[in-house]
């Protein structure tokens, strides 16, 4: 099983045309992913690859029964483009775009808060449910449906450990890039609530990183609320203070934030937090060899 | 992006806080001079560099003079300044804020901070002024008031009176502050803050406030719709090869190692940083050449690293999923025609187009050593340190 994405989802493409949206919109589409609309402002009535372009969401969610949108609009429209994916009534509004200004994400976080919208990202590669719904710009190849969902602030460390999994014949229920943004759309808590519902999820990875203090509240959250097993890797042990270490969201500050920090919260709360990253998939099938005894 | 105490002070003024009479100098005989045009008995000079602690670092002086003044600013400029801000290596000073002095009768602590957990900008404010807020949050938080801010309505002039009222000012010095807190909070808000600080924030013996010292650190991700605050950018405050870097538009941050790394994406670089500490060797930078990285950006990234005379091995880490790994290895071959490289270089590869990008690099007759994991890349790097000697 899966969460959030799945065979019956219909996702419009939000930023269709742009050279990012295209390329990506038919990585989709070869994967299996439903792209039912596209969206471009100016462009409706055209079509592209056979997927009607509309010129807005909300006709895209009318004409085109669109129930999620991939967002490929550069920074200083994306946030816009969230909000009106939320005013369409999309229920979850994947934004991939890196560079929205962080002041734009506090007012699209407020704006969500009214909608029944779920955001994943910005500054994300996406969602997959493998096998099923790919929604962003990871490699599904390496991807095998199964039972581990994946909850992560990085886009390439999530692969390397994916692929670790997969070739180790371990499956994913469902991937989740939550993004390296300082503010983020779902985060470990949310998710992790999910996947503990969800009957297709037998344990759960966390990735993360400096920076901020989601992975205390996932720990915090993990004690009172999960019972299924979780891993986790932080990176950033060796990152120094007070350096955006590529991801807007990835800097020490005054301090807090360090990976320490989050690896001693998480194994107070019973995870598993791995230090060497090339062993996170090892890790996970001792984790479930042991429960299966 | 960070600014100078002096290029915060002046926005700030401008958003109507009051600041102390003051000008930037760059030579002694300038803060002479301004020393001279402020005509107060009580004169600062200070250094300016982009980091905290440069009172104990030695880097402000009180002086009663213009002649003191100057001298002040021959010893501040060109010293080395060394605070707990700045590493061990410390900041060699280049410009000096010259400035009058206040009467101070109260220090307080105001700051516009951006909230994560919250998702919106929190004021905080205290009486505990002049010192480092971490350390009070860490030592007594119930002495940080705080008030967070509704996106869809501001700063409220309520919340102002709050604070002003749990600081135990009194009704005529609210006020004042008051007019402080909107103008930080404005600045704050329009210019694309993260921090905006004043710390000290003074009551002066007239009963004024006045901004001692200030902070403004801007987001990145809102310098394009600010031209003017990149332009605000000193290249001095930066590492060259970070500079250059900037440049080329890569993430890349010199450390203290010897084990250069290029990787594509910020999260794996970090792992990468951490895998080599795990295998006994220090990284040398932390470089991400991005999803929607270009042969170029591939190449330059190369470039920088090999310029860099610490490094001794390089680790190319690459995962391929928008960055297809043909793409990569023509960008090595390409850098690696360009630049003379002795050092050896291990690489892993992985993703999509990965048979054809490790063909197309053991083909090119140079000296990689392939690896298959990153544990095994991480371990070949060290055996190469070994080997080097």
């Amino acid at each position: 099983m899966s969460i959030l994405v799945d065979e019956k989802t219909r996702v419009v493409v939000q930023g269709i045309t742009g050279s990012e949206g295209l390329f990506h919109t038919r990585q989709m589409v070869e994967y299996g992913t439903n792209v039912v609309a596209g969206v471009t402002p100016g462009k409706g009535g055209q079509k592209v690859d056979g997927i009607p372009i509309f010129n807005t969401v909300s006709d895209a969610v009318k004409e085109a029964g669109a129930n999620a949108s991939a967002i490929f609009v550069p920074p200083a429209f994306a946030a816009d483009a969230v909000m009106e994916a939320a005013d369409s009534g999309i229920s979850v509004i994947v934004c991939l775009t890196e560079g929205i200004p962080t002041l734009d994400m506090v007012v699209v976080r407020d704006y969500l808060k009214e909608r029944g919208s779920k955001l994943i990202g910005p500054n994300t590669p996406g969602i997959i449910s493998p096998g099923k719904c790919k929604i962003g710009v990871m490699a599904g190849y390496i991807h095998k449906a199964g039972t581990i969902g994946i909850i992560s602030r990085s886009g390439t460390l999530t692969y390397e450990v994916v692929d670790q999994l997969t070739k180790r014949g371990i499956g994913q229920s469902t991937c989740v890039g939550i993004g390296g943004d300082q503010i983020i759309g779902l985060d470990y808590v949310d998710l992790l609530s999910l996947f503990e519902n969800d009957p297709g999820t037998e344990g759960m990875i966390m990735i993360g990183e400096i920076g901020g203090t989601a992975e205390e509240e996932a720990a915090q959250f993990i004690e009172e609320n999960v019972d299924k097993p979780v891993v986790a890797f932080i990176a950033g042990l060796t990152a120094p203070p007070g350096r955006r270490m590529g991801h807007a969201g990835a800097i020490i500050s005054g301090g807090k934030g360090t990976a320490k920090e989050k690896m001693e919260a998480l194994e107070k709360a019973g995870v598993r937090v791995v230090r060497n990253p090339a062993l996170v998939g090892e890790e996970m099938g001792i984790v479930l060899g042991k429960r299966k005894k | 992006m960070k600014i100078h105490e002096y290029q915060a002070k002046e926005i700030l003024k401008s958003y109507g806080v009051p600041v102390p009479k003051g000008k930037m100098a760059e030579t002694p005989e300038e803060a002479r001079k301004i020393a001279d045009e402020i005509g107060e008995k009580l004169i600062v000079v200070k250094a300016q560099i982009h980091a905290g602690g440069r009172g104990k670092g030695g880097g402000v002086k009180v002086v009663t003079s213009p002649a003191e003044a100057e001298k002040a600013a021959n010893e501040i400029l060109g010293m080395t300044l060394i605070t707990h801000q700045t590493g061990p290596a410390g900041r060699v000073v280049r410009k000096v804020l010259v400035e009058e002095g206040m009467e101070i009768q109260k220090e307080f602590y105001l700051g516009v901070v951006i909230d994560r957990s919250k998702a919106r900008p929190v004021v905080m404010a205290s009486r505990e002024g002049g010192v480092e807020i971490e350390k009070v949050a860490q030592e007594s938080p119930e002495k940080i008031v705080k008030e967070w801010i509704d996106p869809s309505s501001g700063l409220r002039p309520f919340q102002a009176n709050k604070i002003g009222y749990e600081l135990r000012l009194d009704p005529g010095e609210v006020g004042k502050m008051k007019n402080v807190l909107f103008g930080l909070y404005k600045a704050f808000h329009e210019k694309d803050c993260l921090l905006a600080e004043i710390n000290p924030l003074v009551l002066t013996v007239a009963g004024d406030f006045v901004a001692l010292d200030a902070k403004m650190n801007f987001d990145d991700n809102g310098l394009f719709r600010h031209k003017e605050i990149g332009a605000l950018r000193d290249l001095n405050e930066e590492a060259p090869l970070e500079i250059e870097a900037s440049q080329y538009n890569l993430n890349y941050i010199k450390l203290y190692g010897n084990v250069g790394c290029v990787v594509n994406g910020a999260g794996l670089a970090m792992a990468t940083m951490d895998i080599i500490k795990v295998a006994g060797a220090e990284p040398a930078n932390f470089l991400d050449v991005g999803g929607g990285a270009t042969v170029e950006m591939v190449k330059n990234g190369f470039k920088i690293l090999i310029s860099d005379p610490d490094v001794k091995v390089v680790f190319i880490n690459i995962f391929g999923g928008i960055l297809r790994c043909d793409t990569l290895a023509k960008g090595v071959l390409e850098a690696v025609s360009e630049v003379k490289v002795d050092v050896p270089v291990v690489v892993r590869l992985e993703g999509t187009n990965v048979e054809e990008g490790r063909r197309i690099l053991n083909s090119s007759g140079l000296n990689f050593t392939v690896a298959s994991g990153m544990k095994e890349g991480a371990e070949k790097v060290v055996e190469a340190l070994k080997t080097k000697g």
